[in-house]
């Protein structure tokens, strides 16, 4: 056990010092201040978009498009101009203005516009203005058929439209809502921790074959304290990489917008949900970890060259790629069988049987069952792997896939 | 006898490496281990260590079968380096001896002394895949006997080695011994393993073809060889009855004879022929036994 806990040590502080690793941390890390300071940088660099010039026939037109547009907290300035439309086309050339709105009357009054600018890939502007001026052209129209205000609100006021599950303990809607936002973080969680330091493993053990220094390992540590002091050391790693990144993210959210803190929480659903649900996150997170890192840990021990680790990592790689998509496809339909099917699957488990757990109302027993399989079937490949690292230990062969697994096998056997 | 070897036989799936090999080496000795490529040093040594399990047989160190709890005991060079490339030599210098149940203190004391010992203090800090490949044996060899195993494998110790590390390498190895480690090593190189071990065993194809004591195995072979510079023609040598092998140097020519009587019968025939300035009766080399033995096996 104490061999466990030096190796254990040994991985996390040599991960840790590696150049690599600090590279991608503090990327990472000004990824994430970069993005949460998205606005506030765009804002520097492009400064204030000149306005919108806008020409013509704009009577009863350019204060209720400005009205319309400030209604919807654009950032479209808008600006009366006088002079002809070639003259400002020019300024639009020179930069003075963003873009030209012409503006229009039909014989009866309705009110029509041109959009000029220098390119019309962007249609942010254009399609905003577009909407703007629909209301506009909607209220002029409805004003000469004599229709009240009232009338004119009842119209356009959006339909009410609610859903009601009829099972007593069926989420609620906002209750979906919040579940498929952590379904969303656990997914990406998963992705991102299997990806990475599943690769991160194989990689280490894969050093170790490599460079012969495993026939001196074995020799001083059973196989199992080895992949596990190596798994739970990444582990740890991986841990504290997280929580800096979410500690980051945190921060710069909260220090850039007090107000968008809220919205985001509010979107990822941490409000008010079940505590129980919380718990399923970090049960279901570590189990498919463990399962995804000793498999890569048994991988890694089959090749003798590092170059080779990738290509047999693929396949595992394929695996969570499979059941991220499956869980995407899931999010709209939790009760379907085939997610309901793949739920019990342990490569699929983590992903599909949280997601139904925090969409669906399911018996604990389901639960309980799909975890009893991924524990099973962790144990079975830890044995498995513990073998296999064993005699993979002593192959040192030019080819590296799946047939190897038989031969690693025999090696640690008796004959 | 610390490590006895019981009718040890490794099997991979039809082919056998290790064949009924029974071996029982004293305590404090040191070991000879000699054979042809593939003739099964690597496994046993690594049946030895527990990497491989035996098909049949025991293997036991004072008793015991040895396992990861006696790892500390046991130290092991393998053939082919086994380092970290990336790691700093005390960084993983330390890690391996904590493996083997030092604490960091220790090792990094050992470390400097043995670093001093080789000259080479100046690798304490150095990346492993920055030192020659002979440079990267010492530190090979000193993580194998930096916690004072009782028992050491020593797997080619000496290969990829100049001459002046050899020489400091086997004085380190000759120190061990006599301060009572029991050393097992196996090498290609007959001289370092008639000059350093009292005991040894050859295998051929996983099988001992010659077992024992040096002195007795040599003496048992029998045969000698006889060495001659004279100033007149020897050919006739060839000819004498009890003479196998007859090969001519510039001074005069060397003679494989059946047994020391040969000898005084050559001799005799050399009597008032010329001039002698060189008759030297010499004990096989080991080199000739493992040549005869290991040859008339593949015959």
């Amino acid at each position: 056990m104490n061999k466990f806990f030096i190796i254990l040590a040994h991985t996390f502080m040599t991960r840790l010092k590696t150049k690599s690793f600090i590279i991608t941390s503090l990327v990472s890390i000004l990824l994430i201040i970069g993005l949460a300071n998205f606005q506030t940088i765009t804002d520097r660099f492009g400064g204030e978009e000149p306005p919108v010039a806008v020409i013509g026939d704009t009577e009863g037109v350019y204060e209720n498009l400005e009205q319309n547009l400030e209604a919807k907290s654009s950032t479209i300035e808008l600006e009366q101009v006088d002079g002809t439309k070639q003259e400002v086309e020019g300024l639009v050339q020179e930069g003075e203005y963003s873009a030209l709105l012409e503006i229009q009357k039909s014989a009866e009054g309705i009110p029509e516009a041109t959009y000029y600018a220098n390119q019309i890939a962007n249609t942010a502007i254009s399609d905003e203005l577009k909407e703007a001026l629909q209301q506009v052209k909607i209220a002029a129209a409805t004003s000469k058929a004599n229709l009240d205000q009232g009338t004119i609100q009842q119209i356009f006021a959006p339909v009410e439209f609610e859903t009601v599950a009829l099972e007593e303990d069926a989420k609620t809607e906002e209750e979906l809502s919040e579940a498929r936002g952590l379904v969303y973080v656990m997914l990406f969680l998963m992705y991102f921790a299997v990806l990475m330091y599943g690769n991160m493993i194989a990689m280490e053990v894969a050093t170790e074959k490599s460079s012969r220094v495993m026939e001196i390992l074995i020799s001083s540590a059973s196989p199992v304290s080895q992949m596990f002091g190596k798994i739970f050391g990444v582990a740890l790693l991986g841990l504290l990489q997280l929580s800096v990144f979410l500690f980051v993210g945190f921060q710069a959210v909260k220090m850039n917008q007090e107000s968008m803190t809220g919205g985001v929480f509010e979107y990822l659903g941490l409000s008010d949900l079940d505590v129980s649900i919380f718990i399923y996150v970090i049960v279901f997170f570590l189990l498919g970890y463990l399962l995804y890192a000793t498999l890569a840990a048994m991988l890694g021990s089959l090749v003798s060259r590092i170059e080779d680790a990738q290509q047999l990592i693929a396949p595992m790689t394929m695996v969570i790629v499979a059941a991220f998509l499956i869980a995407m496809f899931g999010l709209n339909m939790p009760d379907s069988t085939f997610v309901t099917v793949t739920s019990y699957i342990p490569f699929f488990t983590p992903m599909l049987m949280f997601l139904r757990v925090g969409m669906l109302d399911i018996p604990a027993w389901e639960v309980a069952l799909s975890i009893g399989i991924m524990l099973v079937t962790i144990f079975l490949l830890a044995m498995l792997g513990a073998r296999i690292y064993r005699g993979g230990v002593l192959m040192y062969g030019k080819s590296s896939s799946l047939k190897d697994f038989k031969k690693a096998l025999q090696l640690s056997k008796k004959e | 006898m610390s490590l006895t070897l019981k009718q040890v036989t490794k099997r991979f799936g039809k082919d056998t490496a290790v064949d009924h090999l029974s071996l029982s080496i004293p305590e404090s000795e040191m070991f000879g281990f000699l054979g042809g490529n593939g003739a099964g040093k690597t496994t046993t040594f690594r049946m030895i260590l527990g990497l491989l399990d035996q098909t049949e047989g025991t293997i036991t160190w004072k008793g015991e079968s040895i396992n990861h709890q006696k790892s500390h005991l046991i130290g092991y060079l393998p053939e082919e380096r086994g380092l970290y490339p990336k790691l700093k030599v005390k960084d993983q210098i330390v890690y391996l001896a904590r493996l083997r149940g030092m604490d960091r203190k220790s090792a990094l004391r050992e470390l400097e002394g043995w670093l001093e010992r080789f000259k080479v203090p100046e690798y304490f800090d150095k990346k492993v895949e920055e030192l020659s490949k002979g440079n990267q044996q010492k530190i090979q060899f000193i993580s194998a006997v930096l916690h004072k195993p009782e028992l050491l494998i020593l797997d080619e110790p000496f290969s990829g080695l100049d001459p002046v590390n050899v020489e400091q390498l086997k004085q380190a190895v000759i120190d061990l011994k006599e301060s009572g480690t029991t050393i097992v090593f196996s090498s290609h190189r007959m001289e370092h393993v008639e000059e350093l071990c009292e005991h040894l065993c050859i295998l051929h194809k996983g099988k001992p073809v010659v077992q024992g004591e040096l002195k007795k195995i040599k003496r048992s072979f029998g045969k000698k060889n006889v060495r001659i510079h004279a100033d007149f023609d020897l050919t006739y040598l060839k000819d004498t009855a009890g003479v196998l092998k007859y090969k001519r140097t510039t001074e005069g020519c060397e003679l494989q004879i059946e047994n020391e009587d040969i000898a005084h019968r050559v001799f005799d025939s050399l009597h008032g022929k010329g001039f002698v300035r060189l008759f030297d009766l010499e004990e096989p080399s080991l080199n000739d036994i493992f040549i005869e033995k290991v040859g008339a096996a593949y015959e």
